[in-house]
This record gives structure tokens, sequence and C-alpha cells, in this order.
């Protein structure tokens, strides 16, 4: 029941390299979604009252 | 109020509790205008995640180790933790992130962003002896490469990371309890100063009291 | 009003008068926790989670058992990684050190393990074993040890001149090692081997240092780690077995291995000595961290860099409020 695209996932990762930087895609992504995220939670307007 | 009571242990802690964390400033149902950004939704998010976490733990804690490896019912169980955990950190850096360009120590707040920070610290070393209770390869190399770190430092002479044992009631019992409690007194410490007001708000604004 | 900093700390103290809005907390809280959990269960039916089958020494011992049989000698001859490594195993040599602080030697070695008898003697004592390797464990058992270090170390020294290849090892005098390391090698191959190691004779057994400690004297757990890019030099620490995100939040941690001095062991005193000073830089760092409000420079950072006002815009447009210089 658990993992239907998991097959997906359990492959050898991709690697981003220069030089002695490198990165996993999947930790540049997780890395980038808390970016988009941070920036979007400054620049979206937030509503104006709530009940 | 008598002088007697006024000595009493009992009647000073519930003063100065009242004095400090009225029941109407733990739960308030309004905020300064000036909390209008979504930034201010990663704590409680973070919060959220923690829930999760313990939800799905508890539930990993009453089958052992070793279930999810063998169950699809534990797989799930073990996916929940391993994603919440991911969101948990994601949403707490970004919730540090917000409270640092916030400068959100000001005003007396100093200690709500120390017990913030030193829960960061925690939920690391928390983290980090949940992935040695894998049991799985990860588990292995993990254990096999981080115990020269600890032991360079003298610290592997108590804190084993080989050691499933010790690593699993760490991770289960008192790496929990030490977040648990100090992410308490960071959000009542949120909710006894308030949030931080803006950088440049108007002094008309605020009431200062000599 | 006065600007002066204690004033400042005191305005920023008090308690807000100006206007306030409805915020329903509780109603947030419920809220993110639906969304966490809604997330959190399509991710986990979705993507599932990282779990590589552990290595066995039956594994070890089958897919390269050259090796193997390799390591178990360097047990014997007390040359492995483990049985030359120091506090907290033993006292072969005096750990890393930072400056005149010798934290590893001074912690003691507080998890003794003996990589001959816990290794290799004890485990083999535990089986059923066939004549010629029985007989080897008792002469081995019943010489002194010296004869036993010089068997050993000779094998053990004949083993590293061929680089391994053990059908060139040349004839000579060691004794009943030979027989011994190929008991192991057949127990490992049997299955036996993994939990000989960790229950050392006992019952209950919670503790698997001695496992992976004499998993990473040879070559099989390092380079399963090395297929998985999981080494630290190659920022391990921050990896996942297959495609799934790992512990991101070590970058740091994992940032000081890549660069020099820290990634170079020949360089002195701080490459030698890399494990502990990272780790007394990262306690610095992590100290940093807690006490940001107090460090001059870097707390009034978010004043100068004006992330702020776009938290507050919606405060500071309908008051009309202008950056001010700070």
């Amino acid at each position: 029941m658990t993992g239907w695209l998991a097959s997906f996932l359990n492959h050898p990762a991709t690697y981003l390299k220069y030089g002695w930087f490198q990165i996993s895609i999947s930790n540049l992504i997780v890395i980038l979604i808390m970016l988009v995220l941070f920036a979007a939670a400054i620049l979206i307007k937030f509503p104006k009252e709530r009940e | 109020m008598s002088t007697s009571e006024n000595k009493m242990w009992t009647a000073r802690l519930r003063n100065a509790w009242q004095r400090n964390l009225p029941v109407d400033k733990l739960l308030p149902d309004d905020q300064p205008a000036y909390v209008a950004s979504w930034i201010y939704v990663f704590g409680v998010a973070t919060i959220a995640a923690l829930g999760v976490i313990i939800a799905s733990g508890i539930v990993l804690a009453f089958q052992g180790p070793a279930w999810y490896h063998t169950s699809d019912i534990g797989k799930f169980t073990n996916s929940m933790h391993f994603w919440s955990v991911q969101m948990f950190f994601a949403f707490m850096v970004i919730h540090l992130w917000g409270k640092f360009w916030m400068a959100a120590w000001r005003g007396n707040r100093v200690r709500t962003w120390m017990t913030g920070a030193v829960t960061f610290v925690v939920s690391i070393a928390t983290a980090f002896t949940g992935y040695l209770i894998q049991t799985n390869f990860d588990s292995q190399w993990i254990s096999f490469e981080a115990k020269d770190g600890f032991n360079s430092v003298g610290v592997g002479a108590w804190f084993t990371v080989t050691n499933l044992g010790q690593m699993l009631l760490l991770h289960v019992a008192f790496l929990p309890l030490i977040l648990g409690v100090i992410t308490f007194i960071h959000v009542l410490m949120v909710r006894r100063r308030g949030v931080v007001p803006p950088i440049d708000a108007l002094p008309f604004d605020m009431e200062v009291r000599k | 009003m006065s600007t002066g900093r204690h004033t400042k700390e005191e305005f920023d103290a008090a308690p807000w008068h100006g206007k306030t809005r409805k915020y329903d907390i509780v109603k947030e809280g419920v809220i993110a926790v639906v969304v966490v959990s809604v997330l959190a269960v399509a991710l986990s039916l979705l993507l599932g989670s990282p779990d590589d089958t552990p290595l066995t020494f039956k594994g070890w011992a089958t897919s390269n058992s050259d090796n193997f049989y390799a390591t178990a000698v360097s047990e014997l001859a007390g040359t492995s990684g483990t049985a030359t490594y120091g506090a907290p195993y033993n006292k072969a040599a005096d750990g890393l050190n930072v400056g005149p602080l010798w934290l590893q030697k001074w912690a003691g070695a507080s998890r003794p393990i003996d990589s001959v008898n816990d290794f290799v003697i004890a485990p083999l004592s535990t089986q059923v074993l066939s004549t010629d390797i029985a007989s080897a464990l008792a002469t081995w058992k019943a010489a002194t040890a010296k004869d036993q270090s010089t068997w050993a170390t000779n094998y053990d020294s004949a083993i590293a001149k061929v680089e391994g290849k053990l059908s060139d090892v040349p004839a000579g005098n060691y004794g009943p090692v030979p027989a011994l390391a190929q008991g192991l090698t057949d127990m490992a191959k049997a299955g036996g081997l993994d939990a000989a190691l960790l229950s050392q004779g006992g019952f209950f057994q919670t503790d698997n240092t001695k496992q992976i400690l004499f998993f990473g004297d040879g070559s099989y757990l390092d380079d399963a780690g090395t297929a998985a890019n999981l080494q630290g030099g190659t920022w391990g620490m921050m990896n996942e077995t297959g495609r799934y995100p790992g512990q991101a939040w070590l970058w740091l941690y994992s940032f000081w291995y890549q660069i020099p001095p820290f990634n170079n062991e020949e360089s002195k005193p701080i490459g030698a000595n890399a494990d502990a000073y990272i780790m007394f830089l990262m306690g610095g760092l992590s100290l940093g961290l807690i006490l940001i409000p107090l460090i001059p420079g870097i707390k009034t950072l978010p004043m100068r860099i004006p992330i702020h006002r776009g938290i507050w815009r919606q405060y500071y447009e309908e008051n009309g409020i202008k950056r001010r210089k700070h």
C-alpha cells in the first residue's frame, strides 16, 4: 500500500557536482522548496481579517 | 492579599503565573494588527509536524524497530515518520529565518530566541539517533562513520552510536522528552511576551511603562 | 521619545496598544495539523521511505571471501582499524587531540574490545568445528602470547606483501592462524557469525558495536558506502540511500569535511584531527546560533537588510512608515 512511486526513488541518486561542492537532486529540491516557501510567505499578501 | 498568603510558596507561584501568563494571554483571540504575514504560520506548522512525528513514532514504538521492514502498515507508518521529520525541519528552519529577519529577540525576547535555537540543536540530535535505529544499511553506515566524531572528543565513551539499545532508548524516551519540554517553554515565552512589534513601529502604538 | 538603546528595548517590550485584529490561533493550529497530516499521508503513499537491507557477514564472506579472510587475520595480528583504534575500545593509540586537550584518551577505554578474542576466538569457540579447525583453535588457546603474536603477525605481513592475493602467500611460520581464518570465513559464509558477534555467548544483547567495528575493518562496508555516495568526504552525511532526501540540516557539519585543512589527513594539527576540530567548531557555531541576539554585527543585520519591510508590509503601508536608518 505504501510507496506507489517508490520504485522511482529506489535507484542510485543523481548528484550535482562543482569541484568540491556536491548535492543530491533530492536535497536540492528540499532546499529549493524551503526557499520558495520563505519567499512566498513574505511576498504573498496575507488575508486582511479572518473570522 | 494578606501577608501570610504572600509568604506561601503555592500562593507565590499562582500569583506569579497569574501576573505573567493569564489565560487570555495564553489563548488570545486577537493579535496586534501587524501580525499579518504568512511567515507567522511556520511556527505553528513546525509544532503540527512534531505532532505527526510523535503520533507515528508512538505507533512505531509499539511494534519495535524492525517491524517496518516486513509490514505494509509498518512501512506506511515509518514513511509518515520520515516525511513529517523532513517537513518539521523545513518549517522550523523557515520559522528560524523569519524570526531572524524580524530580529524577534527585541524587547526582552532574547530567551525566546535562545530556547528556539536550543530546540533546533536538540532536534538534530533526536533525528540523528532516529537514523541510527532504522536497523537497515543506512544505520550501519551512519553508526560506523559517526562514532569517530563522538570518540574524538571523548563523548563516545558514554554516547555509543553503535549501541542500538542505547540509541533506541535515547530516541524514544530521553530526547523527545527534552524536545517536548523546551518546545513547551518556548511557546509559553512567545505567549507571555507577545509577538515582537515591527522594526520602526510607531511610538504611539506602544505603551511604555518605566 | 528618546531613541537610546535602553529605551528602544523597553519600547519593543511594552504591551501593544495599537490596532488589533482577530486571530484564531486554535483554528490555525488545527488547520496546520490537518494540512501536515494530509501532506505526510500523500508523501508516504506516493514515495514511501528509504530502507536498504542491512549488510551481513554472510554477504561479506560470500561476495569477497579473501577480503574477509584477510580482515580476520588482521584482527588476530592486531593490525586492524579496531585493534589500533585507541579509546574508547582499547589503549592501542592516543586518539585525536585539539591542542593540549586529549579528550579521547582521557575519556578512557570504557567500551573495551579485544579484537582477537571478541572477533575471532570467542565466536569460533561457540561452533561445532571440523577436526583441523578445532585442533587449530586448541593449539592457539594453548600457545603463549608471544607465539600467537609471531604467527599472526607473520601471516598478516605475508598477506599484506602480496596485496591480499591469498593464493600467492608463500609458506611460513604461521601456526594455526590460516586454519582459524578459514574457520571464521566458513562460519561467516554459513551465516553464523552475525549473531555470534552480537551475543558473545550471552542471551540478551542490544549492543551492535562489535559487529559494526568488525565490519568497518574490511572493505565490504566501505565499498557499499562509496557506492551509495555516503562517504563523509563527499558530503555523505547529508545524503540518504536511493533518491530520498537526507539529513540536509547537517550541511554545515558536512561542509567542513570538504575543505582544507580539514579534508587533508596529512595536514597537522587540524587535518589529522579533523573529527575533533570540527566537533569543537560545530559546538561553537551552535552556541553562536543560540547567542545571535547578543552578537554585535549579526544582531543588527535584520535592521540593515530590509526583509522586514516585506513581512510587515501591511502595517508599514497603512501607517505610511518609511524605512529608517539604524
